[in-house]
């Protein structure tokens, strides 16, 4: 059977300054749109009854981008709290697989380093640091240096878009709804590793874009993710 | 600044219920014995995630974003970076956008 031989890694991951800012580099142009994003989020929840401050709170503290769009959207008051916090856990559910992901890579860690880190991993870090690892840089750091710049960029424009006001209303118009399509497909385009990527890659899309229609909310992210996967080992003889 | 207690709450908990699924594949894969089988699986989630996120966007665009995509993909596989792969889209988008419509 062709593929990966199974690696044990005795050695611990490395984590590192350097690593740290490796990450926060990268993930710059991200960050950047990310301030756009921000900002509309901003105005969004200044016109669904949060304060400026607020909202940048929920920004800190949540650092889901898509969670915080949906719960905006269900906003009211008195704020239905089980709703929200109930929106907020599905809409994270993909977490789960994007960490598993990570495991192999944060082998012998502290607690501290591997459990502070996952605070601050979002789809595009994460996405970023997958690509390092899977190219053999393995600094663990990567993950969360780019996770702090994307922060500190979405409260920050979270703030200032919760101050302005109407100032910025539509991302489309700008093509910035783009921008995260975008940087996926290129990360895409860098962690195909041959045929055997072919069939989950197919399956993953096939049942995204079914759920995408047919399913309420964001559940196509798990779905296809986890299909997909499934179908990559499933396919390796027993 | 106006601070509302209810939303407080309803912020801490989103906070905690997202950490919750941060941490938990994490957790739950680093007690996983790494056998072949697993370690496999959990190599092939970045593609497949990856692919769940950007399929929908370009099947239900139209063909804006399916050019649009074409030109990132382009841009990518030729070793042009992050970000000049980001500006492709974005730009492609907003010129096709301002043709099309």
């Amino acid at each position: 059977m062709p593929g990966k031989p199974a690696r044990t890694r005795k050695d611990a991951a490395p984590f590192t300054l350097k690593g740290a800012l490796r990450g926060a580099r990268m993930c710059a142009p991200i960050a950047a749109s990310g301030f756009a994003i921000g900002l509309v989020f901003g105005v969004l929840a200044r016109q669904a009854g949060l304060g400026a401050g607020e909202a940048a709170l929920m920004s800190a503290l949540v650092f889901a981008g898509a969670a915080q769009f949906v719960v905006m959207g269900l906003w009211a008051s008195p704020v239905p709290v089980a709703t929200v916090v109930l929106a907020t856990l599905i809409v994270n559910l993909r977490h789960l697989l994007m960490g598993a992901a990570l495991a192999p890579h944060f082998q012998g860690l502290s607690r501290l380093k591997a459990y502070g880190s996952a605070f601050f991993m979002a789809d595009e870090n994460w996405a970023l640091a997958m690509g390092e690892f899977g190219k053999g840089r393995r600094d663990a750091a990567f993950l969360i240096g780019g996770g702090l710049i994307m922060c500190a960029s979405w409260t920050t424009s979270t703030l200032i878009g919760g101050s302005l006001g109407n100032a910025i209303s539509d991302p489309a118009r700008w093509g910035l709804d783009f921008a995260f399509t975008a940087i996926f497909l290129a990360l895409l385009c860098g962690m195909w590793r041959g045929t055997r990527d072919l069939l989950p890659w197919i399956v993953a899309a096939a049942v995204a874009v079914a759920a995408e229609r047919w399913l309420p909310g964001q559940w196509y992210i798990l779905l296809g993710g986890l299909s997909g996967s499934l179908a990559g080992v499933a396919r390796r003889a027993d | 600044m106006r601070i509302d207690g209810q939303t407080i709450i309803a912020i801490v908990l989103m906070a905690l219920a997202t950490y919750a699924t941060r941490v938990g594949g994490l957790w739950l894969a680093s007690r996983l014995p790494l056998s072949g089988r697993v370690e496999a699986w959990l190599g092939y989630i970045p593609g497949a995630i990856l692919v769940s996120l950007v399929a929908p966007v370009i099947v239900s665009g139209g063909i804006v974003e399916a050019l649009a995509a074409l030109a990132v993909v382009a841009v990518a596989l030729k070793g042009g970076n992050l970000l000049a792969s980001m500006l492709t889209g974005v730009g492609a988008v907003l010129i096709l956008r301002a043709l099309i419509g």
